[in-house]
């Protein structure tokens, strides 16, 4: 059997993490209660305009420029018309023409068969970037026919993510959107929490034997969290190898995933091909930016939005932080990841080690592995880690110091995650678990031992 | 002039606002007016009488009654735009025009009646009904008018307004206010003003505020400003005018009010006659009049240059298609879920808005709803509405040539002829109408230069005729300064209208203008 390419794009979509919406002064906040953060101009009341938000843009700006992107001076904003309850105005305004990022590329790395030890790189095109409105949410009651709509999310500003098909399976599109939150929520340009809708995926799958053009692709949408994401690409992947290697045909389609199932299935399909009727945006003039070059002498800087500022201003990406740590604490790169991946644990790994004498090589370990552990275990983050890195720094210096043994300390720990306010020394002495130093104490505790087992010991001396 | 009359207090705000309001009553066969807000009318009249009796009024415009296009969402009072979808719609809010004239001390006696969502030019497609020009009622009017037949009723000989601002124009027309807020997307304020014999300025794009405007083409809207003569037509742009940070489509700078001079002396003006708005339709008493306008600029000794603005003739199809486009777009929001109308159909969410657009919008808006959406399929956008853009960068481009080339102002016709007859009028279907009327005034729109109709004689059937000056964009101050002298030439005569002659009140003995500035 010839082997099949899966090829795997990815369209995200980020709410933007901002006071207030992207056209309008209306409040942006999740699970408020229904429609109290509508203005005039959110319900799509006759009369009313966009106001374009300053915030919204800079927010773009930056993920473009984290994301290489090159960032278009002049970018347009446009019409996208359908309806639908939850889109008051009957469109939906984007950026369909002009974004205002393009052309970038997203850095993300791998495990080889699943040992941390080994990690690769993998690189995915980053077509472009652009800000659109969110919609309302509707509610279908079926018991009662009618449906609830909410549009307290509607027009809250969202950067459209658009990532090339490079990706080839579950796993890498798992790991570029993992990296793609760490880098929005670093930038602060989105807090990117799935659960909380503020980062969607839809992905877009397909197959082909190599050398044959690519195949027809789906849409998989309905992906709550990272994990699915990795199930239903790889799900769909197998299901259209299925179906080709049967002798069925791929439609292109919109697909949904099912959680519970573990599967896609058709969503129902609405019109067939929609025509979106793009018409550019009138009430929006063109948004300019303007780079140190451009930047015109006399202009007023709160007015203008400077990207040469904005990139000077950049926080290190996670691909720098991670570098640094491997720099600074001679620690492997598969563990500056894992630092990463958990919220708080650099910043919290970094305090222990400044509080602590112990090699950060050593201190690594108690960190990812032990109190990680534990971590997970009660779903807790760093940051509400009922041990602070100040009593685990305390902790490693008894061990540094050698006045515990490792077993020891790990016994310490358990009884510090209860949380009871013991210092570690306290808990040593408690459970008498200070490592004795004293060699004729040893010596004599040794003696003991000898004569209560004396026929032992001629067994061992015997041989 | 009344202002002066109000501050030095020969006449009181709520005098003048009750005379108003019983002078509506009284006209009120001429339909101009949808919504009358007696109550806060009578209102604002009493606390603009307290700020006078303090000597303390906000500005010229306090305690001056005034209309507004029912197309303009004012809070508290209902805004229809003429049609069932929003019969009963009351607006939190006030469009930022009607704001500035109620901070302007400004008593807002109502609503007029338009074209259903400004889609016409005759105000004759509302679902209240046609609005009557009042000249029909003019002695001027009845004294040319020779009856068909002795049975033939005078009422049925009535004539339109114009529009879409017919009631804006009326109003002002009839004395009922002292200016009116109209729109102008392809000639309703200046149509109509011409129909009625009134000042219709039409500013430049972007120099007034359109937040509050129910759209009809987002691109070329404008608030337009209906007065009796052209010194209060500046004093009421002087106080809506500039950047508004809710419509981001107007301009930065700030605005100075300004006040217009007396030109003594045009020989330095350049007035520039198109030739290609020698419209073959164009009726042959307002060929002439246009001419002796010309003639009367040239006597002065002002330069008069025949100029060409080439592109003219493609501006009515490539209005079509643009209007009819954002007219799709624009109309898409009007679902029945968030406000308005809400059709009893709930099958499904789908056929419930069917049945709200079908039964909420007339014919016209359907049509043009239909055109739309055809050119903005995918298909078509390059072939009608990108063609179309290019087009009017071509019509833009024609009136920058020719202002570059020296000319201030053009001077042109506003309409094909004076008003139509109702009967005559509702013979052809409102698209053919609008394709008809617009022809002279269109351009202007897609250009987004500022125009005026100033009101010039009467027809040989003793109704207004009155010519347009179009001039450079957001040169308002020398556009109208022409037009005062002009204004000043012509003379244009009152209206006589029995119905006022009977309310005997000392503002409208004074002047023979009735004007406020």
């Amino acid at each position: 059997l010839a082997p099949w390419v899966p090829v795997v794009g990815l369209e995200i979509h980020a709410q933007i993490s901002s006071n207030s919406k992207l056209f309008s002064g209306s409040q942006v906040q999740f699970a408020a209660p229904p429609n109290s953060l509508v203005s005039f101009f959110d319900a799509s009341l006759p009369g009313t305009l966009p106001v374009l938000n300053r915030r919204c843009v800079e927010a773009a700006v930056m993920t473009g420029l984290a994301l290489n992107c090159s960032i278009n001076k002049k970018s347009l904003f446009d019409r996208k018309h359908y309806f639908y309850a939850d889109l008051p105005a009957g469109y939906q305004i984007t950026q369909q023409r002009v974004p205002i990022a393009v052309n970038g590329s997203l850095s993300y790395s791998l495990c080889i068969d699943n040992k941390m030890s080994q990690m690769v790189t993998k690189t995915v095109r980053i077509k472009q970037i652009q800000l659109e409105q969110d919609s309302g949410k509707s509610l279908h009651d079926d018991t009662r026919s009618q449906t609830l709509v909410d549009l307290n999310r509607a027009g809250v500003g969202l950067m459209e993510v658009v990532m090339e098909p490079d990706m080839c399976c579950g796993e890498e599109a798992a790991a570029a959107v993992r990296e793609l939150q760490l880098i929005l929520q670093t930038l602060g340009s989105s807090q990117a929490v799935m659960a909380e809708g503020q980062l969607r995926v839809d992905a877009n799958v397909s197959v082909h034997h190599p050398g044959e053009p690519y195949g027809v692709r789906t849409e998989v949408k309905n992906i709550n969290s990272i994990r699915f994401l990795a199930k239903a690409v790889d799900y769909e992947i197998q299901r259209q190898i299925e179906e080709l290697e049967n002798g069925g045909t791929i439609l292109n389609e919109t697909r949904a995933f099912d959680s519970k199932l573990g599967c896609t299935v058709p969503m129902r399909d609405k019109e067939g091909k929609q025509d979106y009727r793009f018409m550019p945006e009138p009430n929006l003039p063109p948004l300019i930016l303007y780079d140190a070059k451009s930047l015109p002498a006399n202009m007023n800087h709160q007015q203008v939005i400077n990207i040469d500022w904005i990139y000077e201003r950049l926080p290190d990406l996670p691909s720098v932080k991670r570098e640094k740590l491997v720099e600074q604490y001679g620690i492997l790169p598969e563990h500056s990841f894992a630092l990463l991946n958990e919220d708080g644990l650099a910043e919290f790994y970094e305090n222990v080690v400044k509080q602590t004498r112990m090699k950060p090589k050593r201190v690594i370990g108690w960190v990812l592995k032990d109190l990680l552990s534990y971590l997970k275990q009660h779903s807790l983050t760093a940051k509400e880690s009922p041990v602070s890195s100040f009593l685990l720094a305390d902790l490693l210096n008894l061990l540094e110091k050698k006045e515990i043994s490792s077993t020891a300390a790990k016994q310490v720990l358990a009884e510090l995650w209860k949380g009871e306010g013991k210092t570690p020394l306290e808990i040593v002495k408690e459970q008498k678990l200070q490592l004795l130093q004293d060699q004729e104490e040893l010596e004599q505790i040794c003696q003991t031992v000898i004569d209560r087992q004396e026929n032992e010991v001629i067994m061992m001396v015997l041989g | 002039q009344v202002s002066v009359a109000l501050k030095e207090g020969r006449v009181t705000p709520t005098e003048l606002c009750q005379q108003c309001l019983s002078l509506i009553k009284s006209t009120k066969f001429l339909n101009a007016y949808i919504t009358v807000a007696e109550e806060t009318a009578l209102k604002q009249a009493e606390a603009s009488e307290e700020r006078y009796k303090r000597g303390q009024p906000l500005g010229v415009l306090d305690g001056i009654p005034v209309a507004v296009k029912d197309n303009f969402n004012t809070a508290g009072i209902e805004t229809t735009c003429a049609s069932n979808m929003l019969r009963g719609y009351i607006s939190p809010y006030n469009a930022t025009v009607v704001q500035k004239l109620l901070d302007q001390g400004a008593v807002l006696l109502g609503k007029t009646n338009l074209d259903e969502f400004a889609m016409g030019s005759g105000s004759t497609d509302g679902v209240f009904g046609p609005v009557r020009n009042p000249w029909s009622y003019s002695r001027q009017y009845k004294e040319k008018s020779v009856p068909k037949s002795h049975s033939e009723d005078k009422e049925s000989n009535w004539v339109i307004t114009g529009g879409s601002s017919g009631g804006s124009a009326a109003a002002v027309s009839s004395f009922t206010c002292f200016a009116a807020l109209g729109s102008d997307t392809g000639g309703s304020t200046r149509n109509p003003a011409a129909h009625c014999g009134v000042v219709g300025l039409k500013p430049t794009y972007g120099l007034i505020s359109r937040h509050g405007l129910i759209p009809l083409v987002n691109s070329m809207d404008v608030p337009g400003i209906l007065t009796r003569c052209v010194d209060d037509a500046a004093v009421v742009l002087g106080s809506l005018a500039g950047h508004d940070p809710k419509d981001s489509t107007t301009i930065q700078d700030n605005f100075k009010p300004f006040e217009l001079p007396y030109l003594t002396d045009v020989s330095k003006l350049s007035i520039g006659i198109p030739k290609e708005y020698h419209a073959p339709e164009l009726s042959g008493e307002i060929l002439a009049l246009w001419s002796k306008a010309a003639d009367l600029f040239r006597n002065a000794g002002a330069k008069v240059v025949e100029v060409s603005l080439p592109h003219t003739r493609y501006s009515i199809v490539c209005y079509h298609v643009l209007c009819t486009a954002e007219v799709a777009s624009n109309m898409a929001r009007f679902d029945g879920l968030e406000y308005g109308h809400r059709s009893g159909m709930n099958e499904s969410t789908e056929s419930m808005y069917a049945a709200t657009r079908r039964e909420g919008f007339n014919d016209v808006v359907r049509g043009r709803i239909l055109s739309g959406n055809y050119f903005l399929l995918k298909q078509n956008y390059e072939k009608y509405f990108v063609k179309a853009q290019k087009v009017r960068r071509l019509i833009a481009n024609d009136f920058v040539k020719v202002f570059q080339s020296g000319v201030d102002v053009l001077l042109t016709p506003t309409t094909l002829s004076d008003a139509v007859p109702y009967k005559e009028f509702i013979k052809e279907d409102n698209r053919t109408r609008s394709a008809q009327n617009d022809i002279l005034t269109q351009a202007a729109n897609m250009a987004g230069l500022p125009a005026i109709n100033v009101p010039t004689a009467l027809s040989e059937r003793g109704l207004p005729i009155g010519l347009q000056f179009i001039g450079r964009s957001f040169q308002e101050q020398q556009l109208l300064t022409v037009a005062k002298w002009f204004e000043k030439q012509v003379q244009f005569p009152v209206i006589q209208l029995e119905e006022v002659k009977r309310h005997d009140h000392d503002v409208f003995q004074h002047e023979k203008s009735a004007s406020f500035s």
